[in-house]
This record gives C-alpha cells, structure tokens and sequence, in this order.
C-alpha cells in the first residue's frame, strides 16, 4: 500500500504553474496542520459593478447639492457616502480571520463528482453572513457562519482519473452586507479525495470461481440461478443485472440479487485481463469487483505487486478499490 | 467583479417588503409636491407587485409592461408639458420607478432599484427641506439600506430565522449610525462651492412667496393669508417698540392705473442723502427664499457699516438689492437707523416721478386734491387733511374689501370705504400726487413676533404691509402711514389684534390660543437653529466655523487640505474599531476568569481543544497535570456548572451567577499554581 500511495502522488502532484495567468499572482491561504485562516494578507476587495453605480449616484448627488445650493442635499449624499465606506470595512470583515479546517471527502469512481467538504469556523466572535466557496469554475457553495461556531461547505469537482485528487485552490467571496463591495481570497486547503477507478462498461463476465483460484475459466451461467430479491441499483452493477420490469413498478432502478453467491470464493486476478494499455485492464478488474461484491461473492484481488486475501464485506470492497485507485 | 451565481438563488420576501415600505414613505412625501396621479400611479403597480409575491402571479410580460412605460411618459409630458425640468423629470423618474417594481426580481434588479430609490429620495429635498420631511427621508433610507442587505444575504440554508426583520433593520441602522461621523467631517469640511454650476430649470423655485416687484389693490392681503415666515431678526441690544419696526421692501413710484411699480433701473438718479441722529440699531436677518432680489432692512438702512451678502447694493430711495434672487436661505447682518432724514433734496426728475400720474382719471379725488390745493394748505397740512379723513370717517380696515370700479381710489375713498393696507397706501399717495406733494410707496413688512425661546423676532408673511412716503421741504422723505390712522392698533400691536374678522387669519397669527402658540414658539426655535446650522450652513458659514475652531484665518484651498488629513485620521480610527481582530468579543466575567484558567495551563502545554466540553478537557488536563488535577477538576466542574447554571437561569430571573460562585472560582483559579 505504501509503495502504490508514493506512485499515485507522482500523477497527481504533477506541478501545476502557470506564470501567465494572473489568478497567481494573488497570495493563497495554504494549509498548515488542515487548518488555514483567511488572515489579512489573503484578502482582497474591489468595489463590484453595483458598487460603481452607487459611485456614480453619489456623484449625482453632489453636483445636484451643490447646483441647487442643498445643504441638507450634501448632508445626505455625505450620510450615503459613508454607509459605502463603512460597507466596505464590514464585507472585509465579513470575510476576514474565517478558519478553514479541511473534513473528509468520500471516495468515488472516476468521472463522478468528488464531494469535498470543509468547515469554515469563525473564532472572532463574528456572524457571517452570504461566504461564497467555489473551486475555479465549479458551482459555489454558499452558507453563513454563526458566531464562534462552523458551518459545512460541500464542494463538488468531477473527477478524473483515479488516484488522490487534491482539491484546488478554493475561493472565498462575500459581498455582504450591501453588495457594493466584492471581497475575496484564496485557499489551498488539505483536503483530498480517493478516485476509484472507473469501472469498465463494456465488461467480460466474471471469471469463475475455483478453489485454487485458477483464473480465465468463463461460465456464462455463473451464479445467475438463485434469484433471491432485489436490492437498489448502485453505480457500476452490470445493466444485465437491472430487473427492468421490477425497476418500472419502483421507484429508481433495482438490481436482481442472488443467493448462494457468497459461498464460491473467486480470484480476481489482474494477469486475467488482457490488453496492452494497463488503465483498461484495470477498469476491467475494478468491474470485477464490483460486480462480485455485488453478486455477494467471496472475491480475493491479485495485483503485480500485492494481493488481498477472498474475503467479502464493505471494507474488503473499499480495500480492493483502494488497492486498485493507487495501483 | 463577477456577478456571483444570480440565478440559482432566489431573493428572500423580504426584500420586496423592505422596498415597498421606503418607497411608501418617499411617494406619501412627494404626494405633497407632484401631481396626485403620480402617488396614486405608485400605490397601485405596489399593491400589483405584492398580490406577485403573496400569490405568486406571473410577472407581466414585455407586451404589457412596454405600452404602460410609454403610457407613463405620456402622462407625465401632458401633465407638466415636458420630460425636463425640475418636476417633470422626477415626476417621470417617480413613475418609471413605480412600474420597474413589476419586474425586479433577481438581485440585479434589485440592486438597480435601490439606487434609484436612493436618487428619487434624496431629490425630494428640492421641494423642501424640513426637520420632518430629513427624519422621514432617514427612514426611508433605512429601509432601502435593509432591502440591500435582504438582497445581499444568499444562503443555500434553508432555515430562516423568525428574527430576520429585526436583524436587517438593525444592521441598517448600525451601517448608517456608523456612517454619521463620516458625513459630520465632510458635512462640516466638504469645501462649499457656490452654485449653481449650470442652468436650474424655471420651475424650480415655484412655490416661494413674498413681496412682488408691484402692487395692485389684493396683493398684500393675499399674502397676508400665508403663515409663511418670510424672515427672523436677532438684534444686538433690546428690540425696538413694534410701531418701529417698519422693514423696508420694494419702493413703489410708478402709477398706471391700480398697478403701482418700482422705478426702472434705467432711469439714473442720484442717491437720497442721509442724515442720522441717535443710536443705531444692529441686528441679523435670517430671509427665507422667496426668489427676489428684495433684502429687507430695518428702516433706515446704513449698508456702509451693515454686512451683506457680495455684490448686494441699494437704490437710490433705499431699497437693499442682492444681485441674484434669493433662492437659499441667507443670513446678513444690518445696521439701521430708526431716526434719520432722508433726502433732504429733491432733484427736478425725482420730483416728476413723485408727482407722476395717469391723467383723466379718479375725478372725485382730483376734485378733493384741488380743493386743499386752493385753500392754500402747506404740504403738512395737506398730509393732516387726508390723515384725518381717513380717522374720521368710517374706514374700515379689513382682509376682505370689496372688489372695486372702474376709478378704484375714487370707488374706495367715497364709495366702499373698506380696505386693506395697500388701499390706504395707494389712495393716499394718488391724493397727495394729485394735490403736488410728491409721494411714493414703500412695500416691506410691519412689525413681528418676538419669540421668548429664542429672543428674537419672527416676520411672517402675514405682517406684510405697504405704506407711504411724502417729500416735505426741510423734512425730506416722511414716512406716514395711513393705515394707522384707520386701524392704529395694526401699526402698535400687529396684526392679529387689528382685525376682528380674526378667522381670515392664519391660525398663528392670531391671539385666541397660547397654549398652541407656545408650542409653536418652541418649535420654530427648533426650526430656527436647524435653519441656521443646517440649511443655512454655506460657504461663509464654513469659513467662519473653521476660524472660530482654529483660532486663524483659513483660505479656501486650506479647507481641502484639512478635510483630508481628518478623513484619513477619522477612517483610521474607525477601520481600528471595526477590523481588529476581537472586535466584538464581550466575555461575561464567569467566562473571563475561566480564560485565564485556560492560559495557565495552555502555558503548562495543555491546550483546549475546539468543542472539547469544559469537564472533558479539565480531565484530560488533570491526567496530564496530576500534581494540579484536583484543582484543575474542581475548577472545571464549577465552571461547568455555573455554565449550566446560567442556561438554566434564562428561565427563571436570576441571570447573573451568584457573586460568591464568582468570587469563589476566581479564587481557586487565582491559587492554581503549575510547576
């Protein structure tokens, strides 16, 4: 396991600097310990589109002040630039000192969405209203942070490849209390997320199961006899398997299950594929898994460089696909 | 910047709510100064946007929304005969706001409308600007300011806290009560230049009363309908008796019919000489706008020693002229003779113009003329004659003459006999024209209120008044004033105690009701201060306040430089207390002595984790202090339980923990000793 995590981290770490982009230019608030602040270096504001127009109504108002002679006129339009500088102190601070603690991100299959999720804390003491989280150009995650308390972001990122992926750098944006001002910063959080491989469509069967572990034989009856009820579709069951009829009657799709599968121990084994490129070889084994766990049987995993013992069970299942993720 | 998602989130119901409620308080102020349609036009697209909201309806499509836009133009070109000018154009950005209430539902909208709002709130200072109308202008841009923020608050949380109104509002008023020292600094330092910088539209200053530049038989009672205050006097030393207080206007020579006018400018005559005696009275005007270049003065005015607005100068026969109308508020301060002779010659041409009438008219009166004239009478006993007539037949003084002929002195002096101050005036100058006294007619104001509260006088419009003066050899021009003769009271008391017929009067000027009156005198000294630090606040005022301030004379490119360096200092000051870091955090004083509990032992290497329980961490610190873990647990369970303690309290009265708890933990916490 440890040699295949250092073999993955050279795919996805792969330096990613891009001088001519401007977004580098700006600081990042990077992860130390899974924590960052968004501290006063990170934050940068500008006045948004609304905010010019509120400048060019000040504007209007004090040349109608002073062409009509209005004390009370200047009075107000004074009043009104000042709610805009205050505005502009408050979205700062809407913003600033919010800590970014990175939380879990389940595994997926590559091309599905990864879901990171990340705890945005305010220890100032401070209400947050309208935090904008967004990666680059996904769909932004937007929540208030209650006083001395946190609040869960979930961002989501379609994946891949299979591997860590490491979740970009994160923006942060508020435009509260009055939307003149636009105020944001960067962060690199530490989170990650295991990208399972994506398991093969066009799928061989599942080779038969042998007490030594023997692999290639193929039976097309395998395991396809003791219907024993249904159980909902998950992703990667072989659409064979989909009781299409039962599926029309339900809600959402249902997959035939069968008995007596668990009792034939089956080896999935990676010299069994065939093929050159070694990334549909292992989308064929990861399908394999799927379906065996599926079907409940007892399924061992044999890669080049390591093999899992026939076992079954959720964590065996997530075993292997980690297995095969960092492979 | 961006725009952040707009779409997909949808804008809150109380932003919609928020919006209607400001603009109901801007259309109820404008539903004093724009036609009634354009109000009306407000309430019914609200009434449409809310039945929207409440019902979800559909918005009204382009096909609707489009013919009612152009509808609305239309309907504000026919009602004020144009889209510019100061009433058009807000009367036509009132109603384009009215009907973009149909169709603002994503924040842009939103926003859009606020800024409008904003604009068609504030211009309602155009129309009018006091105490009332800037605390209800306050309100409405407080609700705007909610309605932003209502607007501003995106969240994907779908609980709504039943205390959101309340929030909003009082963020609101938190940002503007926050923005208050701002506006002071630049309301106080913001260099004032004078306007106007380009045209002001012709309708802009309609609505101003005051003296007019003639005068015809009904002007003068007309305006003294009006409570309007026309000026308020300060003096310097006691105020003089009230039949003294003759406030010099337009001066009247011309005669064309009942029409009486000022002299053309044309016309070059020298300046009356002025000869003076006894002490002069000093005092400062406040003259509210009333769109003439009149700038009334005590009678007699000495503009050499009295402080006037720039380029302000005075006539021939006296009368104090600023060079543009007087459309703001103005202070100046005068200095003013109550005895004194005035042009003691008279020039060849300035006797023509005195003795000037319309031929072929008035038969009776020119008969009267020429009778005193062939009795031989002096000019003073000419003066006395028609004085008498006037005290001893039965003239009647009143705000409600009739109307008169074809020859109005004649139908006046012999016919109806009844008549207000500009139908003695008048008379009594075409009599003694016709009998070769040469006359004039002043115009200006008579008397005033003194105000107890504030120890100055207040001239309404009501004391407005027209009186005579004769050119007699040795004496120069004489005031006298023949509504005096008739109604002496007028001329000693004012005018609420001159007319019976009281009810004609403006409520204020009458004598019926103190307790009211009183009320009003406190108020108007409200009003006064407000006037003359607020509205009157101007370019001289500024320069003044700042001299006062700094103890040396400032030019105007210095006021920049101050205004800076305060703004600087002041947003330093205020970034300060709103950004640093634990701004905000208030401790209750059990929590307080818990903290320092805590840096004890963080300085000892036990840190409190996040959402680690009291009791839990005070466990894990005693396992890893054993030498302090009694302590440690004893303090950890008091906390913990005055912490419950209080939640529990919310219910019941007791609040605050007990003082001995409190003493008692401080002690332990104070004797926790690590090492």
């Amino acid at each position: 396991m440890a040699e295949s995590l250092n073999l993955s981290s050279e795919s996805s770490l792969k330096p990613d600097f891009k001088l001519s982009s401007p977004k580098t230019w700006f600081r990042t608030a990077i992860a130390i310990d899974s924590t960052t602040t968004l501290s006063r270096r990170h934050i940068y504001i500008l006045p948004t589109r609304f905010g010019w127009m509120y400048g060019l109504l000040l504007i209007g108002l004090l040349t109608g002040s002073i062409n009509y002679s209005i004390s009370l006129g200047f009075a107000i339009t004074f009043l009104l630039t000042g709610l805009g500088l205050i505005s502009m102190l408050h979205t700062w601070r809407n913003l600033a000192h919010l800590k970014i603690e990175a939380k879990r991100a389940n595994p997926v299959f590559a091309g599905q969405q990864a879901v990171f999720e990340l705890a945005v804390i305010d220890d100032s003491n401070r209400a947050r209203f309208s935090i904008f989280a967004k990666f680059a150009d996904e769909e932004a995650d937007i929540q208030d942070v209650p006083a001395l308390d946190e609040s869960i972001f979930r961002l989501s990122l379609r994946s891949q490849k299979r591997g860590w992926l490491k979740a970009p750098r994160i923006t942060f944006s508020t435009e509260f209390p009055v939307s003149l001002f636009h105020v944001w910063a960067y962060a690199e959080t530490a989170n990650q997320c295991l990208i399972y491989p994506n398991p093969s469509l066009r799928s061989q069967i599942l080779p038969s199961a042998d007490a030594d572990g023997a692999t290639g034989q193929l039976s097309t009856t395998q395991g396809d006899d003791d219907f024993a009820g249904h159980r909902n579709y998950q992703f990667g069951d072989s659409p064979k398997r989909v009781d299409w009829k039962a599926s029309s009657r339900e809600q959402g799709l249902l997959v035939k299950q069968f008995q007596g599968e668990a009792s034939s121990t089956l080896w999935l084994d990676f010299n069994a594929t065939t093929g050159n490129n070694i990334e549909l070889r292992i989308s064929q084994l990861t399908r394999w898994v799927v379906d065996a766990d599926a079907q409940h049987l007892r399924y061992g995993l044999r890669l080049p460089q390591l093999s899992i013992q026939p076992s079954i069970g959720d964590v065996h299942y997530h075993q292997c696909l980690t297995a095969l993720a960092l492979m | 910047m961006a725009s952040q998602t707009e779409a997909q989130i949808n804008i809150s119901k109380q932003a919609i709510i928020w919006l209607l409620l400001s603009l109901s308080i801007t259309f109820t102020l404008y539903a004093f100064n724009l036609e009634n349609w354009v109000p009306a036009c407000f309430v019914v697209f609200a009434i449409w946007r809310y039945l929207i909201e409440k019902n979800n309806w559909a918005y009204p499509k382009l096909w609707l929304r489009f013919p009612l836009t152009i509808a609305g133009g239309i309907a504000v070109l026919v009602t004020y005969g144009s889209l510019f000018g100061r009433d058009a154009s807000v009367g036509l950005l009132a109603v384009m706001i009215s009907m973009k209430l149909l169709e603002t539902r994503t924040k842009r909208d939103f926003v859009v409308m606020v800024v409008l709002s904003y604009f068609l709130t504030v211009n309602i200072l155009l129309f009018t600007q006091a105490i009332w109308v800037f605390l209800a202008v306050l309100l409405a841009l407080i609700g705007l300011t909610a309605c932003l923020i209502s607007v501003s608050h995106q969240t994907k949380q779908t609980t709504i806290s039943p205390q959101i109104w309340k929030v909003q509002a009082k963020l609101a008023g938190k940002l503007l009560l926050q923005a208050t020292p701002i506006m002071l600094v630049l309301f106080v330092l913001f260099p004032r230049i004078p306007g106007p910088i380009w045209g002001i539209p012709q309708d802009a200053y309609s609505g101003m009363t005051g003296l007019s530049d003639s005068m015809e038989p009904g002007n003068i009672s007309q305006l003294s309908l009006s409570s309007k205050i026309a000026f308020r006097v300060e003096f310097k030393s006691a105020i003089p008796a009230n039949n003294q207080l003759y406030w010099r206007g337009p001066v009247l020579w011309h005669q064309e019919g009942r029409r009486w006018q000022m002299t053309s400018d044309n016309i070059p005559l020298p300046t009356e000489t002025i000869e003076t005696s006894g002490e002069a009275t000093d005092y400062t005007i406040t003259l509210e706008p009333h769109n003439r270049n009149w700038l009334l003065m005590l009678d007699l005015p000495d503009i050499a020693s009295s402080t006037l607005p720039a380029e302000a100068h005075i006539k021939h026969d006296m009368q104090v002229l600023s060079k543009e109308p007087i459309r703001t508020r103005i202070r100046y301060q005068g200095h003013s003779y109550l005895h004194y002779t005035l042009g003691a010659k008279l020039s060849e041409h300035e006797r023509t113009l005195a003795l000037q009438l319309l031929e072929d008219e008035n038969p009776k009166t020119r008969q009267l003329a020429a009778t005193w004239v062939s009795e031989n009478k002096s000019p003073t006993a000419i003066v006395e004659a028609a004085l008498r007539m006037f005290r001893e037949q039965t003239f009647v003084y009143t705000l409600a003459p009739p109307r008169l002929g074809k020859e109005p002195v004649d139908d006046f002096l012999f016919n109806t006999k009844r008549g207000f101050c500009e139908h003695y005036a008048s008379s009594f100058v075409y009599l003694m024209r016709a009998a070769g006294v040469p006359a004039r007619i002043v115009t200006g104001y008579q008397g005033g209120e003194i105000n107890p509260n504030g120890n100055y006088l207040i001239v309404r419009q009501s004391d407005a008044h027209a009186w005579a003066e004769v050119w007699i050899q040795d004496q120069g021009w004489v005031r006298v004033d023949p509504t005096s003769a008739v109604s002496p009271d007028r001329i000693e008391f004012g005018i609420g105690t001159a007319l019976p017929d009281s009810n004609l009067l403006p409520l204020l000027s009458r004598q019926d009701y103190p307790v009211l009156k009183n009320l009003y005198m406190n108020w108007d000294a409200v009003n006064n201060g407000w006037n003359q630090w607020v509205l009157g606040y101007d370019q001289d005022k500024q320069l003044a306040l700042l001299k006062k301030l700094i103890n040396k004379d400032i030019a105007w490119e210095d006021i920049g430089l101050i205004l800076v360096t305060t703004m600087i200092a002041l947003m330093l000051f205020v970034s300060y207390l709103l950004l640093r870091n634990n701004g905000g955090v208030v401790l209750n004083p059990t929590n307080k002595i818990y903290q320092q509990f805590l840096k004890k032992l963080s300085k000892a290497g036990v840190t409190k984790l996040r959402h680690e329980g009291a009791i839990d961490f005070g466990n894990r610190a005693a396992k890893a202090l054993p030498n302090q873990a009694i302590e440690i647990l004893e303090i950890s369970a008091l906390y913990s339980s005055m912490q419950y303690a209080k939640h529990q309290a919310s219910s019941n009265i007791t609040n605050a923990p007990n003082q001995q708890t409190l003493s008692l933990l401080k002690q332990l916490v104070k004797n926790l000793k690590i090492k």
